[in-house]
């Protein structure tokens, strides 16, 4: 039988703000433990929370930026279950108002092709505390000798997206996240990095027989790290649900984690007796109105969106799917990109130097190269000065180091020292001539018919004109010579 | 020592001390003194804080040294022990938190310090505040000042008991459902709850966190309004407190009733009452008519429905509120196999039996599949019960009604809880509207099986926001009747 896989992701984004969800604590990675801590996040007898404004202003923004819904009002539930790194035993939380509703998120793959899958919702809630276990070996609860718990993380705004179960297969999946990830960045909501928690997600699994319409039995898999895992799991989880259900046997509703040494998902708990979290409207808390000159403000903050940049790069102006994934990458990259081409005009040409002799010298010297000497001005220059054939390719990638060592505009280098292509028919045909009289031995080769001598001559001519000399025209007039 | 009488009241005190004929370390003796010889039988605090208050005193003689201008300067204050008070055990009356020693202090508790108020003493209370006697304490008994085998009524008994007793000039209460307005009746006193939102809760240890209120219990309606003055106003640290501004109450005082059409609720029944008390009512209605007051019917057809709301919204917040206490982070910790036993163990130890049945009742009451019918249920009532006090306002300007059912009772006479939950039948309705309702005294009766007469509370009730009207109302009659300062004799000193 042929199976397809239905993938849901649930995606928890800590939001990039000063201080924490409900109080002034800064929100911070890495400092020592439980010292961004005050009565409110602590859930201390008599603490009360206050909104964070600018955590609402980044949710909605991310709405506006996936088409979400923004619903004039919202509010927060406490979300009641006890667990140690939890302060209050409640998560403030939203359940049937959030922030945003619906929306999607369009994504691109590999070969180029859009796509999109539909979001369920966005809603913000504070995170949880963090624990760790000691003197069990593994780090797990079971016959740990004691716990500990940092509350650094408790009360950071999390804002929690989560799909509808329109992505089928891994690739997909990556690509997903993938486009979540440079939106959420774009906006300067989130670091959005795996390794530091502030980007973690789970997938919701199922199969089902290619054509069918009804849902499978779904796991879901937490414990990813990386993209790479959130794929690796994934298709082991489509393989494993597949052996199952055709050897027989019946896939449970359960929590999987991914162990990545091993390249398995295993199971976590059973999911089968379903949490009652006893959701009400968090009383110390008051309804949330947002104003549509808030929502028209917020909206217009928003810049061109990674997808777009994309469907742009690829469709305008032509760049294959590997070098608009190196600009969606980089904002600043692709912002001095955008100024190159707006000033050149040669989409073309400013992907060769913008992505080519720019970011390898980037690579090599550590400077990124919106950073460096070379202003995207003087790269417009250049690309102007090679259409013009003011200068040869050859010297042009001798300008751009110049110009990344900040000896200046292109223009007044070639000006100072003389590096302008000689495209003079007679000083190239002395040229020309001075290397054939050099060289007889050579010219004789070439017209016993070894022509590939040609290539040497070639050099000694651009040599002899430093560089400078029009290849074309040194081609023509050797060519002539020659025969 | 100084001739200070301890039964001088907060105004009187301040301008005092302002004016430099009494020091704040003199009065703070005085009180301490009482403190020492009668809370052994009164029993109004958990916490006495000797050291505290001599240092605050001698803090605010140099405050007023330095000419700053203390509107309750040296004024002795006793803090309900749900309040946070920075380096105090701040208990809620509760084994759960008996050790707890807070690290921050409640807004309302910091802006009486900031006036010159001297704290006394964290008072007793009913468990979490949840009860209507005082008798649910598990850290001590608080007694009635007029009657030892008495209750001081609850659950801001310990700050009703301190202010009658002698043993502070004014006290912050705490008021879900009546916790200011009944025991300020039982112990002869003005219990003031103010408008929902108008006195930050921040620091205020949660029962029910959308009708808590902190108030005023005081000797006199002067006092009260000193005191609202002096800590209402917007709190950023809390997201439900009223950003509009507080229009002083202690300049709108009157002295009398005339222009004022005053109602009472047809649907409000008065078979709770003893024919006694019943009496004492209706010449307090009389009262109100010869300070000028025009006295109306209103109507509130959804008033009866109040104990039944309250008793859905209340412990479904409190079954969410006191999650926290679980041993993890502070207070008491039963050690236990593992993290699940070690919080029910926890919990089993350190809650009440009131306490425990509110969370059950409320855990009940939110959970899947009885949700609707009773929480969003109680939330639909709730809605209908503030329009229904909405239009009555429309008839009349005050509410007037019992503060509560009875006078004070005997230690263990309400055994069942729906009893003592009917205790709360007249005050719990406006703190569903989220109404500001006050009770001044209004006289007294001997209750059967009493040996001495004990004070009631007339109940006046007022629209949102309209404190100044209220206190000024409450004021002129409090001033017409005298009640508040003509009363029987209260606790002696316990002879050495
Ligand atoms: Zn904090």
């Amino acid at each position: 039988m042929n199976w397809e896989a239905v993938i849901g992701i649930e995606c928890h984004v800590e939001l990039k703000t000063q201080t924490k969800m409900f109080c002034g604590c800064p929100n911070e990675f890495g400092a020592e433990p439980n010292t961004n801590v005050c009565p409110v996040c602590l859930g201390m007898p008599g603490a009360l929370p206050v909104p964070n404004r600018v955590a609402i202003e980044h949710m909605v923004r991310a709405g506006l930026a996936f088409g979400a819904e923004i619903p004039a009002f919202s509010k927060f539930d406490r979300k009641n279950y006890f667990y140690p790194d939890m302060p209050k035993d409640y998560q403030i939380s939203q359940f049937d108002m959030p922030l945003t509703s619906g929306g999607e998120v369009k994504y691109w793959l590999d070969d180029g092709t859009m796509k999109s899958c539909r979001l369920t919702r966005i809603h913000l809630e504070e995170d949880t505390g963090k624990s760790s276990h000691a003197g069990s070996g593994d780090g797990r609860i079971a016959g740990s000798e004691y716990s500990l718990v940092d509350f650094n993380r408790a009360g950071v705004p999390l804002m929690e997206c989560v799909s509808e179960p329109e992505i089928r297969s891994s690739q997909d999946a990556v690509a997903y996240l993938t486009s979540l990830r440079e939106t959420l960045l774009q906006l300067d909501v989130s670091d959005v990095k795996m390794e530091e928690g502030s980007l973690r997600c789970d997938a919701n699994v199922s199969i089902r027989p290619v054509g069918a319409t009804e849902l499978g039995t779904k796991t879901e898999i937490k414990n990813m790290n990386s993209f790479r895992s959130v794929q690796r799991a994934i298709d082991s989880e489509i393989r494993r649900q597949i052996e199952t259900v055709e050897a027989g046997g019946r896939v449970v509703q359960e929590t999987r984690g991914w162990d990545e040494a091993r390249g398995e998902t295993h199971t976590m708990r059973s999911k089968e007796e379903a949490h009652d979290y006893r959701y009400f409207p968090d009383p110390d808390l008051v309804p949330m109105e947002l104003q549509g000159d808030d929502i028209d403000r917020l909206r217009s903050s928003l810049a061109e969106l990674p997808w777009q940049r994309f469907q742009r790069l690829t469709g305008e102006y032509g760049l294959n799917v590997k070098q608009a994934g190196q600009l969606i990458d980089n904002a600043r990259l692709a912002e001095y990109f955008d100024r190159v081409v707006t000033a050149s005009r040669n989409p073309q040409q400013s992907t060769n130097f913008v992505l080519g002799d720019l970011s390898r010298l980037a690579n090599e010297s550590g400077v990124a190269v919106a950073d460096s000497k070379a202003s995207p001005d003087d790269v417009a220059e250049l690309i102007a000065m090679v259409d013009a054939k003011t200068i040869n390719s050859k010297i042009a990638k001798t300008l751009v180091e110049r110009m990344w060592k900040g000896d200046g505009s292109p223009k007044a280098i070639v000006e100072r020292e003389g590096l302008s292509q000689t495209s003079d028919p007679g000083a190239v045909e002395t040229f020309v001539d001075d290397v054939l009289a050099a060289n007889p031995n050579i010219v004789a080769e070439y017209r016993a018919g070894k022509t590939n001598v040609a290539g040497f001559l070639v050099g000694q001519i651009m040599k002899a004109s430093r560089g400078k000399a029009d290849p074309a025209l040194v081609n023509t007039v050797l060519k002539r010579k020659l025969e | 020592m100084s001739d200070f009488s301890i039964e001088r009241g907060a105004a009187d005190i301040a301008r005092a001390v302002t004016a430099g004929s009494l020091s704040a370390a003199d009065i703070v003796e005085a009180v301490l003194s009482r403190v020492d010889a009668v809370d052994g039988s009164v029993g109004a605090y958990l916490t006495p804080l000797h050291d505290l208050a001599r240092g605050t005193a001698a803090n605010v003689d140099a405050r007023v040294r330095a000419g700053e201008r203390l509107p309750l300067a040296g004024v002795p204050l006793a803090v309900k022990d749900n309040m946070c008070l920075t380096g105090t055990r701040t208990t809620a009356g509760s084994k759960i938190l008996e050790h707890w020693v807070a690290p921050y202090t409640a807004t309302a508790v910091a802006r009486l310090l900031n006036a010159g108020c001297v704290p006394i003493g964290k008072a007793n209370l009913d468990e979490f505040a949840m009860g209507s006697s005082c008798e649910n304490s598990a850290l001590g008994v608080t007694r009635n000042p007029y009657d030892l085998s008495r209750v001081p009524g609850g659950s801001s008994g310990g700050s009703a008991a301190a202010v009658a007793a002698l043993e502070a000039t004014i006290a912050l209460g705490s008021d879900t459902g009546g916790s200011i307005r009944e025991p300020a009746a039982f112990c002869n006193l003005v219990g003031f709850k103010p408008t929902y939102g108008r006195v930050s809760r921040y620091g205020l240890i949660a029962f029910a966190s959308s009708l808590d209120q902190i108030g005023p219990l005081t000797r006199s309606v002067e006092d009260a309004a000193l005191t609202y003055d002096a800590m209402a106003g917007f709190d950023t640290m809390d997201a439900t407190s009223l950003d509009r501004e507080v229009e002083p109450s202690a300049t709108a005082l009157r002295e009398d009733l005339r222009g004022l059409r005053i109602g009472l609720v047809r649907q409000f029944d008065t078979k709770l009452l003893g024919t006694d008390v019943d009496a004492i009512y209706k010449k307090a209605y009389d009262d109100l008519a010869a300070c000028g007051a025009e006295i109306v019917e209103v109507t509130l057809p959804t008033a009866d429905y109040g104990l039944a709301t309250y008793y859905l919204i209340a412990p479904a917040e409190c079954s969410s509120n006191l999650s926290r206490f679980d041993g993890v982070r502070y207070g008491l910790r039963v050690e236990a196999k593992d993290v699940q036993a070690m919080y029910e163990e926890t919990r089993a130890a350190g809650f009440g039996p009131e306490v425990k049945r509110r969370i059950l009742i409320g855990t009940h009451a939110l959970s899947s599949g009885y949700y609707d019918a009773y929480y969003v249920r109680a939330q639909k009532a709730r809605t209908l019960i503030a329009h229904d006090f909405e239009k009555a306002f429309a008839g009349c300007d005050l509410i007037a009604c019992p503060a509560a059912s009875s006078p004070a009772f005997a230690f263990n006479a309400k055994s069942d809880p729906y009893s003592m939950y009917m205790m709360d039948y007249y005050t719990i309705p406006m703190s569903l509207a989220g109404l500001p309702a006050l009770s001044v005294p209004c006289g007294w009766v001997t209750p059967p099986g009493g040996s001495a007469p004990m004070p009631l509370g007339l109940q006046l009730c007022a629209p949102l926001f309209a404190e100044p009207l209220l206190l000024g109302a409450a004021h002129a009659y409090e001033r017409a009747t005298k009640h508040a300062t003509q009363h029987s004799p209260r606790v002696e000193a316990v002879s050495p």
